[in-house]
């Protein structure tokens, strides 16, 4: 454990609430963990509204309603409005599954700031499939009343290789949407995308072009549109600086009040992230052993310890190199002086082959069944 | 894009400029984002109210803190202000 000095953490500015696991939709990449299912009891309405008064004390700012599908949550428009009387920026991020010009209303009336819409393709086939629920035409109504009631309209469209080679279809689809931004987030390989990760992973090359052909669409809209590109991390050879380093920005808190400093982090072995119902925001922040175990540099090993990048990237993502190489204190494998690295290069191999395969295994979807299945 | 000296400045309302009691610093707001902001950046984005043009912005600058010659870094930041959208003219 890093045991890093009390004095040097710095507080939360970044609150996800993770309201609720509960989705109509089923991406096969979903960032809940795979044994969501096994979490069935949420928060009451009374313990998130202490969570976020405890949290924005300590200096959160952005606030992210999340889930699963946080509209699935009654009690959204009271945390809203708790919210923003708090003083927080909050966002919506949802998959517009459900949202009516009504709970638009209500919701801006309530204070929120923005809403994020997630599209799962630029084809209401694709889209549908991906999602597992026919949601596509909704999908763009919401995002146009989102534009109608003054919000700012974030599109964000996860990519992978199903998807990829619509590229240009998406990008002419958020300009016709008028997004203010665009989140192009190349899949991250965890939970249920690790677990389609052969199906999913795209080619380099396929990479290398779809950002060529958004990197042109930047230059196109600048001063219109802002693109946010989350970089498809196993073509990099150094590693993301993950969560911009360890319970020093972002707090994420599950649906049942486990606190993590990041949402996968609930996989990592021994780390006993604790519940909001039992301890203050404050204790988990400073005093928690999940919340000290990766602080500071004292935790790595080599070749991280003596890296001079480490200060840059953090060695990377623990989650990633605890699914990649089986221990949570390695360097991320994504990092090239990873004696771990060449395991990058055979999962992408893998899904390569995959691709080739006449008989490629379908994709496993996410939901409640698939998920006790597996876990 | 570029600042037009006859036309008065107005913060965004897709952005949000708020203090932020615990780092002791404002901050700008925006979707899945947060800049923070010096002293002098927040002072002068403060005058962005829609009422003032780029000379009345640094004249009430350069009286409120007493000092001469604060153009060219004043214009300096409206321009990047312009260009990440914090700040419209019309």
């Amino acid at each position: 454990m890093a045991g890093s000095n009390k004095t040097s953490i710095t507080p939360p500015r970044w609150l996800l609430a993770e309201l609720t696991y509960a989705c109509p939709l089923q991406c096969p990449y979903c960032s809940n963990p795979i044994d969501y299912a096994n979490y069935q009891s949420e928060l009451d309405t009374e313990d998130w509204k202490r969570v976020l008064t405890e949290a924005r004390k300590m200096g959160a700012v952005q606030l992210g309603f999340s889930g699963g599908e946080p509209l699935t949550r009654k009690d959204l428009p009271e945390l809203v409005k708790h919210a923003k009387n708090l003083g927080y920026y909050s966002n919506l991020i949802t998959s517009g599954y459900g949202l009516t010009e009504e709970k638009i209303v209500e919701l801006k009336e309530a204070g929120l700031d923005h809403i994020q819409v997630s599209i799962q393709a630029s084809s209401q086939e694709l889209n549908d499939h991906i999602a597992g629920t026919t949601s596509f035409r909704h999908k763009k109504e919401v995002a146009h009343l989102v534009k109608k009631h003054g919000y700012p309209m974030v599109l964000c469209v996860v990519i992978h290789r199903e998807n990829i080679h619509q590229m240009p279809e998406i990008l002419a689809m958020a300009e016709e949407l008028g997004a203010d931004y665009l989140e192009l987030a190349n899949t991250q390989y965890y939970g249920w995308a690790h677990a389609n990760r052969d199906l999913l992973l795209p080619t380099k090359e396929q990479f290398e072009q779809a950002e060529q052909i958004a990197q042109a669409f930047k230059e196109k809209v600048a001063g219109k549109m802002k693109i946010y590109y989350v970089v498809p991390d196993f073509h990099e050879d150094r590693p993301k600086a993950c969560m911009n380093g360890w319970g020093t920005t972002f707090l994420t808190i599950a649906p049942d009040g486990v606190a993590l400093p990041c949402h996968s982090a609930r996989d990592l072995p021994g780390l006993d992230c604790p519940n909001v119902k039992d301890y203050s925001i404050d204790q988990i922040w400073h005093e928690s052993k999940a919340f000290n175990f990766f602080r500071g540099y004292e935790w790595m090993k080599e070749p991280c310890s003596s890296c001079d990048e480490k200060e840059k990237d953090f060695g990377g993502c623990r989650c990633q190199a605890y699914l990649l190489t089986g221990d949570m204190y390695a360097a991320d494998p994504v990092c090239s002086k990873s004696p771990n690295h060449s395991v990058i290069q055979e999962a992408i191999d893998s899904a390569k082959a995959s691709a080739l395969s006449d008989h490629e295994k379908p994709l496993i979807f996410r939901n409640s069944k698939n998920s006790r299945r597996l876990s | 894009m570029s600042i037009n000296p006859d036309q008065a400045i107005k913060f965004s309302p897709m952005h949000r400029l708020q203090w932020e009691e615990a780092q002791q610093k404002d901050v700008i707001l925006y979707p899945e984002g947060m800049v923070e902001l010096n002293q002098s950046s927040a002072e002068i984005l403060k005058l962005c109210d829609g009422s003032r043009k780029p000379d009345q912005i640094i004249a009430d600058l350069e009286q409120k803190f007493a000092t001469t010659g604060l153009t060219n870094d004043i214009t300096a930041f409206l321009e990047v202000a312009l260009k990440n959208g914090w700040i419209q003219q019309n």
